[in-house]
């Protein structure tokens, strides 16, 4: 009994081979799209994973700080650090901005946190972590920063020390880590225009600066460009503590409002890129039904197109099942070739994508299934449409 | 057969089965290199000796270390600014002049008053020596009257009538001293008042107290000022430094004598040498900082007031101490320490802690000389994590 399928790929190999490989691009952009997705989801939630925090206090009745504005005093830590359970505290503040650095200025996601405290980068690829106070920064590699490159940041140059990886917002904007205190500045300080322009219009203002009384004057200056506020505390708690339990209290005594971790991966995936998410979703689940019709025209007019070989075939006493075995084995060879080639494409290009593209192997596993099943439902149809082939088109062609 | 075996092994057929194995190959590769399957990169280094010299920075602004704010002692208009900004000025020169109005009237008038004190005081004199006089008449006739008594030449009514005669000469008497009394009283007091108006006089002159520098002029002539409000601002050019701020939590080694480096923001490439002259006692509660002042050693020439200085302390430091390089401290359940790759994988080894500099921590224990430990790592390391030693970035 020899093997009928091999040896018609093996009369056909190179237009076998290559429909083999214009499936698999296929494919592979179709596990691209599902990459994409799964990245876009796992950009929302890696700065979760990196920051590590149990709980995350923000202002009262908002979902920040990065689905919202949300703005808490500096020193509400200290209260929190006494409820029960609490193990570490870190104010932190997050802005999006454009940061410049040799003349070309970049959209980044720069983050205040304090060293020691939760907030800060995980872990670095290059450099030191930040030790002074003041003017240096972690940037994340995306950003083509490199260690003692200067970025300037609102009025003041600060040093890159360090580099991480895979630090991005939600939106996939690379991350540049600064010590707390600049952020605050960084997010609060207005520019030196509008700074001087303020002070004029208070100077003018009767109610403020009012003769007999010099000091008011000073005193609302002063106000007005210093800033104790934060987007938001990051607790972690010590083992055994019931996370819910703790956000429940900060929310009832503190007026505050608290979420847990998987509130907040629920806010940054379910809020903050629903509709992109959605969007790409859609487009995914079009770009597979359609990769999965491609697919099964394909096997089908390669089959049609053998409709005289099919017919020899029939002519010499060759067995429906036999022809059914072939037409069958010839499909999941090419899903199989296809789905090696997407795969391996797909790994190729990835990592060359502006925003991060997360293949997960239960995607690949998943679209290697869907693959075969829709090659053996496409050989199905081509099959019943050999079955019907009259053995005498062999001859009459 | 052999048909069928030629047919087999023809070139074709080994295109193909290199070709097939050359995918295969590609794909392993990649797969492992690239994909979800790689194990992480890391870079390695070793634990070595190393000394150690930390230092804390801080920033703050160049202030003077005593700052005198000169204005009038009450409400005034100022009718003269002698000195401007910038000017030497010595201990005791008269700077500016506050508008007198009508305090020269007011002199006048109390030298009118002392004077007339003086007059009043004359006459209660005069008035004096009269009830002398009237006293010594009355106490002659009480004498004449008592002694014709004793020889019944007139009755006891007479002689009591003398009595009080002289009696109430005298209390007239003490009266009129007590007048006089008043009336030099009333000379000092006009007096006392007199000079209290030329002190008011001379308050209105605002006077250096120090020989310093001018730094800024707040008010110009014709300005009301009122008490306490400062016309001008001196300070003592010798004694500036930089008031800086340094986080509480990296302040605990901090002594008044150490060498720091100061920059200031408009000369970034020259550190001026300094020393700390003084923690102050009281900290900024809110900012959580304690504030440093670092005295300039030697003071440069020119220094502006208010410039952003950044300060960097030298704290003692250890010399040939095991240190590892920062970035390679990770935390794991609140406890420091380091990641180490055994067999290919990550494993958490908790280290304690000593002198940190910028870049390297001394190692107090938990890992010996020669070791080595995960520095880099491609992604967040975990226990059990499969790991590759390779270069992360290119450098």
């Amino acid at each position: 009994m020899i093997n009928l399928a091999g040896r018609d790929i093996a009369h056909h190999l190179k237009s076998y081979l290559l429909t083999g490989l214009g499936l698999g691009l296929l494919i592979g952009v179709t596990l691209t799209m599902a990459g994409v997705y799964r990245g876009m989801v796992d950009d929302a939630k890696v700065l979760l994973r990196a920051v590590d925090a149990d709980v995350w206090v923000v202002q009262q009745d908002t979902l920040g700080p990065f689905a919202e504005p949300s703005s808490v005093p500096d020193d509400l830590y200290r209260a929190l650090l006494g409820l029960p359970g609490v193990a570490q505290a870190g104010n932190v503040a997050y802005l999006t901005m454009q940061v410049s650095h040799a003349g070309k200025s970049q959209r980044v996601m720069v983050a205040g946190f304090e060293p020691g405290k939760p907030g800060g980068p995980a872990f670095l690829v290059a450099g030191r972590p930040i030790a002074r106070a003041h003017y240096e920064a972690v940037a994340d590699a995306k950003t083509g920063l490199r260690v003692g490159d200067v970025v300037r940041i609102r009025r003041n140059d600060y040093t890159v020390v360090g580099l991480t990886r895979r630090m991005v917002s939600s939106n996939g904007d690379p991350m540049l880590f600064i010590p707390l205190k600049d952020a605050q500045e960084a997010q609060f300080l207005k520019d030196n225009d509008a700074i001087v322009e303020d002070r004029q219009r208070l100077t003018a203002n009767p109610a403020i600066n009012r003769p007999g009384q010099p000091g008011v004057l000073d005193a609302v200056q002063a106000i007005q460009t210093s800033s104790h506020k934060v987007n938001a505390v990051l607790l972690r708690l010590q083992p055994g503590a019931d996370a819910r339990a703790v956000a429940g209290a900060i929310a009832r005594w503190q007026r505050f409002t608290a979420y847990t971790r998987d509130d907040m991966e629920e806010i940054l995936v379910a809020k903050l890129i629903a509709t992109a998410a959605k969007q790409i979703g859609l487009f995914l689940a079009i770009l597979a039904v359609v990769s999965a019709a491609i697919v099964a025209f394909i096997i089908y007019t390669m089959t049609l197109g053998k409709i005289k070989e099919i017919a020899v075939l029939k002519l010499i006493g060759t067995r429906n099942r036999t022809i059914a075995a072939m037409i069958m084995q010839e499909a999941l060879g090419l899903g199989v070739i296809g789905f090696f080639v997407g795969k391996f494409a797909a790994t190729l290009w990835a990592p060359a994508f502006p925003k991060y593209v997360l293949l997960e192997t239960g995607d690949a596993g998943r679209a290697f299934v869907l693959t075969l099943v829709v090659c053996a439902l496409a050989s199905v149809l081509a099959i019943r449409a050999a079955l019907k082939i009259d053995p005498a088109e062999a001859i009459g062609g | 057969m052999t048909h069928r075996a030629v047919s087999f092994i023809n070139r074709r057929n080994l295109f193909l089965a290199a070709g097939f194995l050359a995918f295969a190959a590609a794909f392993v590769w990649l797969l492992a290199t690239r994909g979800p399957l790689a194990p992480a990169g890391i870079e390695q280094a070793a634990v070595t000796r190393a000394d150690l010299n930390p230092g804390v920075y801080g920033i703050g602004t160049v202030e003077a270390q005593r700052a005198y704010s000169v204005g009038p002692i009450q409400a005034g208009r100022l009718l003269r600014v002698m000195v401007d900004q910038g000017d030497r000025v010595e201990a005791g020169q008269v700077l500016a002049e506050i508008d007198p109005v009508d305090l020269r009237q007011r002199a006048d008038a109390a030298v009118s008053a002392a004077a007339r004190a003086r007059q009043a005081a004359e006459a209660a004199l005069a008035q004096v020596a009269e009830a002398e006089s009237r006293t010594r008449l009355a106490q002659a006739n009480l004498a004449r009257y008592q002694a014709l008594y004793r020889q019944n030449f007139v009755a006891k009514e007479m002689v009591d009538s003398r009595l009080h005669e002289a009696a109430a000469a005298e209390a007239a008497l003490a009266a009129s001293r007590a007048n006089a009394a008043a009336a030099q009283r009333e000379i000092g007091r006009a007096e006392a008042e007199r000079q209290g108006v030329d002190q008011l006089r001379n308050s209105l002159r605002l006077l250096s107290p120090i020989t310093g520098v001018v730094t800024t002029r707040e008010a110009e002539p014709g300005t009301t000022v009122v008490a306490g409000q400062a016309v001008l601002r001196l300070a003592d050019p010798a004694h500036l430094w930089v008031r800086a701020r340094v986080d509480q939590a990296r302040a605990q080694a901090i002594r008044v004598g150490q060498a720091a480096d100061i920059t200031m923001r408009s000369a970034p490439e020259m550190a001026l040498p300094g020393k700390v002259a003084r923690i102050e006692l009281q900290s900024d509660a809110v900012t959580e900082e304690r504030i440093v002042d670092v005295a300039f050693d030697p003071v440069p020439d020119r220094l502006y007031l208010g410039e952003l200085a950044e300060v960097t302390l030298h704290l003692p430091g250890t010399r040939n101490a095991l240190a590892v390089p920062r970035a390679a401290i990770g935390l794991r359940n609140d406890r420091s320490g380091v990641w180490q790759a055994v067999d290919g994988r990550a494993r958490f080894k908790p280290v304690q802690l000593g002198v940190q500099t910028a870049d390297r921590a001394q190692v107090v224990s938990g890992l010996a000389e020669g070791e080595r430990v995960i520095v880099y790592s491609a992604r967040q390391l975990d226990e059990g994590m499969r790991v590759r030693e390779q270069q992360l970035m290119t450098r």
